[in-house]
């Protein structure tokens, strides 16, 4: 037992991090919950003016009952499975293929993954003019490349599609991110020991029954680690939808931008309750997670 | 065996002959395969970075939807110096804010992972699973209390409230590289500053600062990157006239009635131009932060 059980000094070094943590994060995050349970709907309550009353959860029933709010909430699904889908897929496909050594593995990594160090704000400029929704002879864009290629079948309206708009604003998301993934996955397979290949060889099997059988499941944990990073990601996705589109627009609007809205119009209590949802649903993915983790960090 | 792996037919009699069944070779996927298949990722991946440069050097005559595609008739630097003239003040507030926050966001996460990792106390595992927990949260969930708590601390907004929220912010992710790093060197070197009767302020000022610079450089560089790239506390704690550049340029793309795709581009490009630098030179280190993201693999 190497471990000192002395609270002094560690208490001092930590300090200030655990008390700007425990008031910016959990302290904030209570208030917001006390804020969402309250009838703090106009300009004149959230200024002190006018006075606030508990209201309980009648905000959070009023908001799963909307149309507008649940339409948030298909899209905020239908966003994620696209950004995941999209990611996962690319990302493995790209670590697969550069698994075995190959010349220029370098560059090829480093234009997949240079998407990423770019903002979403930067991104949305190009995006918004790589989909834009003009068809035909007004086409530019996307649209225009699918005409000179002589896929016209293809145009669409992309993000101005009612129901399937949002899944058009994965794309640029999945053009930054699939590096990343594809990263964690090569990192996955580098770390997988030569030994079990050939063990799996030796036993007869064909390379993909190796892959199959052997060096797959070896990927789980990385798929696990993929599959919250995008997934909380994508959940808290503001900055795309905001540059493409706009908060007013109906068709591409998340939680996220929901909130945003509320905030802007002085409804401090709907604000406040989007972004508790919000958190319940990440907190959903991550809690497990991060217990999980921290189990097996104890437990070596 | 032929059957199974998705192997060209030339290929794998090219592969016959010379050598005379190679283990590693002979189901791999095939070279040609694997290069068309890559190079179509480089082409699609590097879509946009046309556009956004060709675009960026085109005439208002240029962009008509007929020649979206095609490379400037005349090029012109117009565009260019229209997005500096509206970005650079806020490319420079990008700058106060965003270094300040790494350097210090990064000291931090040092100490908090010293402690977490190699001064273990009861419940420091606790601790940090609760400290990472912030990293997660959709910040939507803090953001009005946080409005309100940063006009009763009269943190005046733009720089110095995003300087605050970045550090504070940026204080989970620094604590998880920082722990993982220091829980992988030797016990040895900590016992040897123990037994000189070195205590934890020294053990750490002395003996374990001087060996954090590889863990340093890929936190201030994912602090940078982050902070660099933000835009939601900008929009709820910032205006144009005070914000970072990634709503410098929000505004420049989506303001005006009439969009000057041109000007945007090149200010896209402006705007990135920071982080892509730190990428290009010290990619590697990059890398290593993406890796420390991902909590444990």
């Amino acid at each position: 037992m190497r471990r000192v059980k002395s609270w002094g000094p560690p208490l001092l070094l930590l300090a200030p991090s655990i008390l700007v943590i425990a008031v910016f994060v959990y302290g904030l995050i209570a208030v917001n919950v006390n804020t969402s349970l309250t009838d703090n709907h106009t300009a004149a309550q959230a200024n002190g003016v006018a006075p606030i009353s508990f209201v309980g959860v009648q905000n959070y029933l009023d908001l799963l009952a909307s149309p507008a709010f649940q339409h948030s909430l298909k899209n905020l699904v239908l966003y994620t499975v696209t950004f995941l889908v999209g990611t996962l897929l690319i990302g493995f496909v790209w670590a697969w293929l550069l698994e075995r050594p190959i010349r220029g593995e370098g560059i090829f990594r480093s234009i997949y993954l240079f998407p990423m160090a770019v903002s979403f704000v930067a991104s949305g400029v190009v995006w918004r003019w790589l989909l834009n929704s003009n068809q035909g002879e007004a086409a530019s864009g996307l649209n225009r490349l699918f005409q000179i290629v002589g896929l016209d079948v293809l145009q669409n309206p992309w993000w101005n599609n009612i129901t399937w708009g949002i899944a058009a604003i994965a794309l640029p998301a999945i053009w930054q991110l699939s590096g990343y993934v594809m990263a964690l996955f090569l990192a996955g397979f580098r770390g997988i020991p030569d030994e079990l290949r050939e063990a799996g060889r030796i036993d007869g099997a064909s390379e993909w029954q190796v892959y199959r059988h052997v060096i797959f499941p070896q990927l789980t944990p990385v798929l696990l680690s993929a599959l919250i990073i995008i997934g909380h990601m994508s959940l808290k996705s503001f900055d795309l939808i905001m540059s493409i589109s706009r908060p007013s627009n109906y068709q591409t609007k998340v939680p996220a931008v929901d909130m945003y809205v509320f905030k802007s119009s002085y409804d401090f209590a709907s604000s406040a309750a989007v972004g508790a949802i919000l958190l319940i649903i990440v907190a959903v993915l991550i809690v497990p997670y991060l217990i999980h983790n921290a189990r097996k960090d104890s437990g070596r | 065996m032929t059957a199974t792996a998705p192997v060209a037919p030339a290929e794998l009699v090219a592969a016959r002959d010379r050598r005379p069944a190679p283990p590693r070779s002979r189901y791999s996927w095939p070279r040609t395969l694997r290069y068309l298949a890559l190079l179509a990722g480089l082409v699609i991946v590097m879509i946009p970075v046309y556009v956004l440069v060709v675009t960026s050097f085109k005439t208002g005559g240029d962009a008509t939807p007929s020649q979206a595609w095609s490379l400037p008739t005349t090029w012109t630097a117009d565009n260019w110096v229209l997005a500096w003239d509206a970005l650079s003040p806020a490319l420079g507030r990008s700058m106060q804010i965003v270094v300040p926050a790494a350097i210090i966001s990064a000291f931090l996460g040092s100490m908090n992972g010293f402690v977490l990792s190699r001064w273990g106390f009861r419940g420091a595992d606790l601790v940090f699973t609760l400290i990472l927990f912030g990293m997660f949260i959709p910040y939507q969930a803090v953001m009005i209390p946080l409005n309100q708590l940063m006009l009763n601390l009269q943190v005046p907004s733009g720089v110095p409230t995003l300087i605050l929220l970045h550090i504070v912010y940026g204080i989970p992710i620094t604590t998880l590289i920082f722990r993982n790093y220091y829980a992988s060197i030797p016990h040895e070197l900590i016992e040897a500053a123990r037994m000189d009767g070195a205590g934890m302020l020294r053990t750490y000022a002395s003996v374990v600062l001087p060996i954090s610079l590889p863990s340093f450089v890929v936190v201030l560089i994912w602090q940078f990157t982050s902070a660099w790239n933000d835009f939601l506390f900008a929009v709820f704690f910032s205006t144009a006239n005070t914000g970072p550049v990634t709503l410098a340029l929000n505004n420049l793309a989506n303001g005006a009635q009439l969009q000057n795709y041109g000007a945007s581009m090149a200010g896209a490009l402006l705007a990135s131009l920071p982080t892509l630098v730190v990428y290009i030179i010290l990619g590697k280190y990059f890398v290593g932060g993406l890796m420390s993201g991902s909590v444990k693999g």
